[in-house]
């Protein structure tokens, strides 16, 4: 067989956002793979013009799944402008942390079970469960009745695991729905609600924390780690041991950069130098750390649906112009370079990283696991390892935020509150869930003239760049052998391994005037 | 619950059209009812939504996921269509496109097919009821929202909206229920701009427990003081939502409890109405919305300004 075929998956279901993938097969063997964001927004320009402490709330609406980390970045930014990036009082650093952390939970808990998993489990196997788990009863019932939406249809062939694990998942899959929502009662606490929290501003956090407040979070907090780890891990590693060839699929670029995040200092003005949970740093395929200079990156737009006298500027300087018919065009996403290089963002980057800088608590952790498999810290390059290092990255977070819990002081400033200043510029960098998120912004006569992101899945699903090197998701597509080009488990395995949240990678900055907004209801 | 005689399955599409997928997190946070008892059980004893589409949970993708929407689309069974996002006009829709069986459409294009073939539309979330942040000036996409739409292509189809950004889960899960039970709000019970009054009936500034505050004219001045958020913006004196009686995430906690002005997530033009956000309006210059009879058109009266007043 030696035919070459196009498979196009669009849309690509269980993400944030619209994607379609569409890769040419030689042989079965993907040597192209295209990558494409759907849908175009425009969120800077709609920033723009407006009183600088809205962005902070505005910008977060960027995404629904992880409105925290862009809510974070935007009072970092801000804090700078402000001149307060270093006077945020501890309780509005330990809360501002304790926020973010517990959407860390979330969005990792989903991700797996509720994105992912259904690629591996086939909860078809609760169709006979006789036995008293009531998730199982109720998955029981729901087949029985025969409207199988939105379970089926699916891919059907690759589902490997023993029926007993496939029925144990299925409940898993229930009980995680319980344990995300509790997560996000967690952020709620000092956020307010959740999605789209309000208590992260510039200067600290709104709300004030009490000893009843600490308690509720570690009671709920408790209810998260002990799924963590009694459920999320255990089946992560039950998939890792059914799905092993994954662990030598979809490598990408063989490049990772995180920018560090979760500040565990308020006083350090400069973002890369401040002391953080997550490091900054970025790491080739031998483990070699190096540093990050934000200078070093540019966006070029070459195979974007953009003006291409734009391509190759940095984000801050950025000028963007749409052009939805562009021929070279296929993708309304971007394509960030570090130094001209793609690099992969998000969980299993933070954990590569952290573990080339020495980080004593991530290499215990990653080597137990990978002695348990009996691998090398190279088969994390990999489908596999992205899951691994992703509910690792989970336990650690969990267990990290109960001991700042209770460093909150009752009584204390929670927040520098200030009007906006005259001028002033600023750089917010910090990890989302998904990787290293970017938010720049400028301040003149009061309001916002510039606003800037540049989120993760940009980086991770980015087209082909002005030299024609594929992105991080694209590369990690080709070369892979797709099986059943009816049910092609292996690129949607893949791309959903990375965790793409296309809503946040889709933006401009045009500078317009404002118009009058007018709407109808019948 | 285990027999799987007479129950009424209702099948949905959910259709995201522009959107940031907070509304699908926010109905993931129901407590009573939960997504389970949504998706999985009977919402009520004999009633069984089936979600047919919905790109954030379902099983399937690319062709299958397309085959159901399709095959649901023609079956003329009367399901529910729930706009999740706003819809992008400007440059003939191209800013949001969606793959269709066969081939290529546009947001805009494909939520009016499917709601001119539903049953009931639900916009669901601020975006879809009203443009909301998708629509924030200057509207680089000319989003509009899903009624604006169907008006405009001629599209008679009962709307309901459920805004919030997001909105709270039990507005969307009991405007659901409300319809399965017991039919449709009937037209006293929906406002001027297309929402339940069960939910978005009273003022905020009604139901708030800093009212008190407010009377007794004691204001915090700054963010992280005890007090009414008069003056550190709070939209609640012009925002119609039951957010203080019900609370977010399960009665955990919601804006103003936590400290932040109300920003009206919920009302028409949202956020260009709202800002500057942490800035005081004066009673006197509230905006008011209002709508043409005959043409449901929308339009805000007057935007609040820095207040002059106290």
């Amino acid at each position: 067989m030696s035919a070459k075929q196009t498979i196009s998956v669009d849309p690509i279901t269980r993400i944030e956002g619209h994607l379609k993938v569409e890769v040419v097969t030689d042989g079965g063997v993907v040597k192209e793979a295209r990558c494409s964001g759907q849908l175009f927004r425009g969120f800077e320009l709609m920033l723009l013009d407006r009183d600088p402490r809205d962005a902070a709330l505005l910008s977060q609406r960027v995404c629904g799944v992880c409105p925290v980390a862009h809510a974070t970045a935007s009072a970092l930014c801000l804090d700078a402008a402000f001149g307060v990036d270093d006077k945020v009082p501890h309780n509005g650093r330990v809360m501002r942390n304790l926020i973010f952390g517990a959407n860390y939970l979330q969005s990792h808990i989903l991700h797996f079970y509720h994105l992912a998993a259904l690629d591996y489990v086939d909860v078809a196997a609760a169709a006979d469960y006789q036995g008293p788990d009531d998730a199982l009863s109720s998955m029981r019932d729901f087949i029985a009745r025969g409207e199988l939406a939105p379970f089926m249809p699916r891919y059907e062939g690759d589902y490997r695991l023993p029926k007993k694990a496939n029925q144990q998942a299925a409940s898993h899959y229930v009980k995680a729905l319980e344990v995300r929502r509790v997560a996000h009662e967690l952020c709620a606490i000092f956020g307010g609600k959740m999605p789209h929290q309000v208590g992260i501003v510039v200067g600290g956090c709104t709300e004030t924390p009490t000893a009843d407040k600490i308690a509720a979070f570690l009671s709920k907090l408790e209810v998260v780690r002990r799924f963590i780890d009694n459920i999320y891990i255990p089946d992560v590693l039950a998939v890792a041991g059914a799905y092993g060839d994954y662990f030598e699929i979809g490598a990408g670029v063989n490049r990772w950069m995180s920018y560090g995040g979760l500040a565990l200092e308020s006083e350090e003005k400069d973002l890369l130098k401040r002391k953080q949970f997550f490091p900054p740093g970025r790491v080739d395929g031998t483990l070699k750390l190096s540093e990050v200079d934000v200078g070093k990156i540019a966006e070029h737009v070459r195979h974007s649906w953009y003006d291409d006298a734009t391509s190759g500027r940095p984000p801050a300087e950025a000028d963007t112009v749409p052009a939805p018919e562009k021929e070279s065009g296929y993708s309304w996403l971007k394509a960030p370079r570090y130094d001209g290089q793609p690099h992969e963002v998000g969980p299993l980057a933070r954990t590569l990283v952290a573990y080339a800088a020495g980080d004593a608590a991530v290499r215990a952790q990653v080597d137990a696991v990978l002695g348990q498999l009996k691998a090398s810290p190279t088969a994390l390059f990999s489908v596999l390892g992205r899951h691994a290092a992703r509910a690792l990255e989970a336990k650690r977070v969990a267990e990290v935020m109960s001991a700042w819990a209770m460093e909150l002081r009752p009584g204390e400033p929670v927040c520098e509150w200030r009007e906006p200043p005259e001028s002033g510029a600023g750089m917010g960098i910090t990890e989302a869930p998904r990787g290293a998120l970017g938010h720049w912004a400028e301040v003149k006569d009061y309001k916002l003239t510039r606003y800037q992101l540049v989120v993760p899945t940009t980086w991770n699903a980015s087209p082909q760049d002005d030299e024609g090197q594929p992105g991080p998701i694209e590369q990690a597509l080709i070369g892979t052998q797709i099986r059943d080009a009816e049910n092609p488990f292996e690129i949607v395995r893949i791309v959903r391994s990375f965790d793409p949240c296309l809503a946040c990678s889709v933006h401009m900055l045009t500078p317009k005037g404002r118009e009058i907004s007018r709407c109808r209801v019948l | 619950m285990g027999s799987s005689k007479r129950v009424t399955e209702h099948p949905a599409i959910w259709f995201q059209a522009s959107a940031c997928s907070g509304c699908v997190v926010a109905v993931l946070n129901g407590v009573a009812p939960t997504v389970r008892d949504l998706v999985v059980d009977q919402l009520a004893p004999g009633h069984h939504v089936s979600l047919r589409f919905q790109p954030t949970v379902m099983a399937s993708a690319g062709e299958a996921a397309l085959d159901i929407l399709a095959a649901t689309e023609e079956a003329k069974e009367g399901y529910i269509l729930v706009v999740d996002g706003a819809l992008p006009t400007a440059a003939g829709g191209l800013f949001g496109r969606v793959a269709k069986k066969g081939g290529h459409s546009t947001m805009h294009a494909r939520a009016l097919e499917l709601a001119d073939k539903s049953a009931v539309v639900v916009a669901l979330g601020t975006c879809a009821a009203y443009g909301g942040m998708h629509a924030a000036a200057p509207n680089p996409t000319g989003c509009v929202s899903a009624s604006q739409a169907l008006a405009e292509a001629g599209i008679e189809k009962p709307v309901i909206n459920v805004p919030g950004c997001p909105p709270h889960p039990d507005w969307f899960t009991g405007t659901v229920a409300q319809a399965l039970l017991f039919g449709l709000p009937g037209p006293t019970e929906i406002d001027a701009v297309g929402r339940y009054k069960r939910f978005y009936g009273s003022l905020l500034h009604d139901l708030c427990p800093r009212r008190g505050d407010f009377e007794a004219h004691k204001f915090a001045s700054t963010i992280g003081e005890p007090g009414c958020l008069y003056e550190l913006g709070c939209k609640g004196p012009w925002t119609h939502a039951d957010c203080p009686e019900r609370e977010f995430n399960g009665g955990t906690n919601w804006c103003v409890r936590a400290g932040s002005p109300c920003h009206g997530c919920v009302e028409p033009f949202f956020p260009d109405v709202s800002s500057p956000i942490y800035q005081k309006i004066g009673l006197s210059s509230l905006p008011r919305i209002a709508r043409d009879e005959k043409t449901g058109e929308l339009t805000a009266v007057a935007r609040p300004k820095p207040a002059e007043e106290g």
